[in-house]
């Protein structure tokens, strides 16, 4: 990690920007759809109808409480104290996991009230905008108790902190991005 | 230190010389296909009420050579470039991630081999390279031809994304100590405008693609307005993509033709500065154009007047870099060698195109042109007659730096008069044809409209098109055994890769260079800078870190073509290439971990 480069930043943390970049063109297309087609079903069931916001709070507070997680495991990693980054680096996935099976019991409980990607475009542009962010909480869950297996066979150091911190600017980027998607989907119907 | 040999040493490779090797080879063999491609459809067209062809195959042949010339051809003949030239020109041993790279060529690979598979099971897809909404849906296109399309544009699309990121990341923070941006061979910094274009369009795209994989596999109705779904929603996606697109395409070119201009007019590029700020701000406008594709479709005058506004500034960075060149011309010592040639046979084909396309900015003017041949006129004078010809000036400039050989003078000569001669033998006519009404896609025409000489002349203009590419194929491949030896610098070069080996040691340089200016290279053999220590490249260096060989990058590949392919076929082999791809990813990640603790 002690190469030179041109500008004192890390390959691969500058290559990790780099990617989040493209990402906020992904979300922010996805998000764009959504909203474009806002009002535009033909039959229902409708968004008024159907979200459940205080059940989707809860799960929202789950997954910003993760991110606290992910800053306290990154500081623990950072300072080298292995029983915390142990900890802090299984309770992050954990609470994506939960936060996971809220949305997994939402999709389930969408369905049996009728609303499909198929029935109308609501379902169709909330599906698959809610659901490419759960694929990338997914990935950041897996990315994130391989990092913790590491840390329990004690082959993750001080040294492996940045792998930490670019896990840690993934985490936080999805959190940002359910922040936008609870607001303009749930909050601001 | 010696190159290892032998197939498996390709497929493990990391090399950025060896995977700028792939790239080109294969680009080059579905520029071939692409080629062929239109001589088909050329000699369907060359009389009317012909019956060489069917409707559904001439539809199915420009659907693929459009998107073979712009994602298999010109996209990775740039890649070539920016594999093999762009760690030279900054002074680095390799890319940020040489890994990465590798993944990038075997997606790229894999995916167009995913792209033409459909020849073999007779579904090639036939709704265009825009593949406009809803001529997609299922209910248009039963058959597996669009989602063919659909998965292996998104294979194509994520290459290109690594690959990106990857290059961003070498321009940004792997240049020699001293070459600040502003020393930045010019060349580099049109790649890093590209690299940042790929990175933002290309989600877009993914998006858009997503929607309509969603119409077809899952029957959601994103683009079906008998559901409240909109098809005009396609085109705005597409067109954000296919826009910045095609300064992905020319871009590049126009950085290759600024470093050869300077070369053989043995001057430096006139207003360099200017030169970096208008690529910056034509990759800019770019994002903000993109309807002036779709002034027919009825979206408002306002919108309307906006785009064609925006289109008409485009044309002022672009104006200016036309003007650079001419002025580095200007008063030069100019020699004139082969990849000048090129480089002259863009400027003034460039600026037909150019021409063409800022009539297109006028909305009332484009409206008459829609879909017509002037419009196939004016993307041809780009791509062919800009993007091409400065990819053949590049060929003819590095060939050299990459084989060790200098490739024939005469046949490269002849090689540029007649591909000079049969592209405007083809695509001149079709300004006339344009307006005389005929309309673009269309498999035959009748008798007696009046376009029947034109078109004839068009289709001769392609056999002359091909007897050049015949040529070149024959310089390279003789160049390889009979070439006179080229040497470190044969054309006297400005930029650090010719301070190097021909062809480059495994390492590039000796000694990372040191560098003091602008063309430091130059300006050491003017005297102007003295050279740091003993010349790069001078001796074999005891100890240079390299990064060793990896297989993870084609497993990783294979685990994504297995998924598309199983889109097409069955669930089980969706997963199967899912757990490969899961597997790759673990491999690769922990590779290099092994490697750090046995050192």
């Amino acid at each position: 990690m002690s190469e030179f480069t041109s500008t004192g930043l890390d390959h691969k943390k500058m290559g990790f920007w780099a990617f989040l970049g493209s990402e906020c063109f992904f979300f922010g297309s996805l998000i764009a759809i959504y909203l474009v087609f806002k009002g535009k079903s033909v039959t229902g069931p409708t968004s008024r109808e159907i979200l459940n916001i205080p059940l989707t709070s809860i799960s929202t507070f789950v997954l910003l409480m993760s991110s606290l997680l992910m800053v306290l495991a990154l500081a623990a990693v950072q300072r080298g104290d292995t029983f915390g980054a142990k900890l802090w680096l299984f309770g992050t996935p954990l609470f994506g996991i939960i936060f996971l099976g809220f949305q997994v019991y939402e999709f389930i409980s969408f369905v049996h009230e009728g609303l499909t990607l198929q029935v109308n475009l609501f379902g169709a542009s909330f599906f698959v905008l809610t659901g490419f962010h759960g694929a990338h909480v997914s990935i950041g869950v897996l990315w994130l108790l391989s990092l913790w297996v590491l840390a329990l066979r004690d082959q993750l150091t001080q040294t492996d902190a940045l792998l930490v911190e670019i896990a840690g600017l993934y985490w936080h980027f999805v959190d940002i991005v359910w922040i936008v998607i609870f607001t303009l989907v749930y909050l601001i119907q | 230190m010696s190159q290892p040999t032998g197939l498996w040493s390709w497929i493990t490779t990391v090399d950025h010389k060896r995977i700028g090797i792939l790239y080109g080879v294969t680009a080059f063999v579905f520029f071939v296909v692409g080629g062929f491609e239109a001589l088909l459809m050329r000699i369907q067209l060359a009389q009317p009420e012909n019956t060489f062809i069917s409707a559904q195959v001439y539809n199915e042949l420009f659907t693929m050579h459009g998107t073979t010339m712009v994602f298999l051809a010109i996209m990775p003949l740039n890649a070539a470039f920016f594999n093999y030239m762009v760690p030279l020109m900054i002074g680095a041993r390799d890319v940020a991630f040489p890994r990465l790279n590798a993944l990038s060529y075997w997606i790229f690979l894999f995916g167009a081999l995913f792209l033409n598979a459909s020849f073999l099971v007779k579904a090639a897809p036939d709704a265009g390279w825009f593949a406009y909404a809803n001529l997609t849906s299922k209910q248009f296109s039963p058959g597996a031809s669009i989602d063919f399309w659909v998965l292996g544009i998104q294979l194509l699309g994520l290459s290109s994304l690594i690959a990106g990121v990857n290059f961003v990341v070498t321009i940004l923070n792997m240049r020699a100590p001293g070459m600040t941006l502003m020393r930045t061979p010019i060349f580099v910094w049109m790649t890093l405008v590209t690299q940042f274009l790929l990175i933002f369009s290309l989600p877009i795209i993914t998006v858009g693609l997503i929607l309509l994989m969603f119409d077809r596999f899952f029957g959601t109705n994103f683009y079906n307005p008998t559901a409240g779904g909109n098809p005009v929603l396609w085109q705005h996606l597409f067109w954000l993509f296919g826009h910045p697109e095609v300064y992905i395409l020319i871009l590049p070119p126009m950085g290759i033709i600024s470093e050869v201009l300077p070369t053989f007019s043995r001057k430096p590029l006139f207003g360099y500065p200017v030169m970096v700020y208008s690529g910056i701000l034509i990759g800019f406008f770019g994002f903000g154009v993109w309807s002036h594709h779709m002034f027919t479709v009825g979206l408002g005058a306002v919108a309307d007047s906006a785009f064609a506004v925006a289109t008409m500034l485009i044309g002022i960075p672009t104006g200016v870099k036309i003007f650079n060149w001419i002025a580095t011309l200007w008063g030069g010592s100019i020699r004139l060698r082969s990849p000048l040639y090129f480089a002259l046979g863009f400027i003034s084909m460039f600026i037909m195109g150019g021409l063409s396309g800022i009539m297109h900015a006028s909305v009332p003017v484009d409206m008459q042109h829609q879909d017509s041949y002037f419009v196939v006129a004016h993307f041809h004078y780009m791509l062919v007659g800009g993007s091409l010809f400065g990819i053949f000036a590049g060929i003819h400039y590095w060939w050299p730096k990459m084989t060790g050989r200098i490739l024939s003078e005469r046949l490269g000569k002849l090689t540029f008069w007649l591909l000079f001669l049969g592209f405007n033998v083809t695509f001149f006519p079709m300004h006339f044809l344009g307006l005389m009404g005929m309309p673009r896609r269309i498999y035959t025409y009748g008798a007696g409209l009046g376009w029947d000489f034109w078109n004839l002349v068009a289709t001769t203009g392609v056999i002359v098109m091909g007897l050049s590419v015949l040529i070149f194929t024959w310089n390279a491949i003789t160049s390889l055994r009979r070439g006179a030896p080229a040497g470190e610098d044969p054309w006297d070069g400005r930029t650090l890769e010719w301070s190097i080996l021909s062809p480059p040691a495994v390492y590039n340089f000796a000694r990372i260079p040191e560098v003091r200016s602008r063309d430091d290279l130059w300006a050491q053999k003017q005297g102007r800078n003295k050279p740091v220590g003993p010349p790069p490249g001078e001796r074999e260096p005891a100890e240079i870190h390299l990064p060793p060989p990896s297989v993870t990058p084609i497993v990783v590949a294979a685990g994504l073509v297995v998924m598309a392919t199983g889109a097409l076929t069955h669930l089980v082999v969706v997963i199967v290439g899912f757990l490969t791809l899961l597997f790759g990813v673990y491999a690769m990640a922990f590779e290099y971990r092994r490697g750090r603790s046995h050192a």
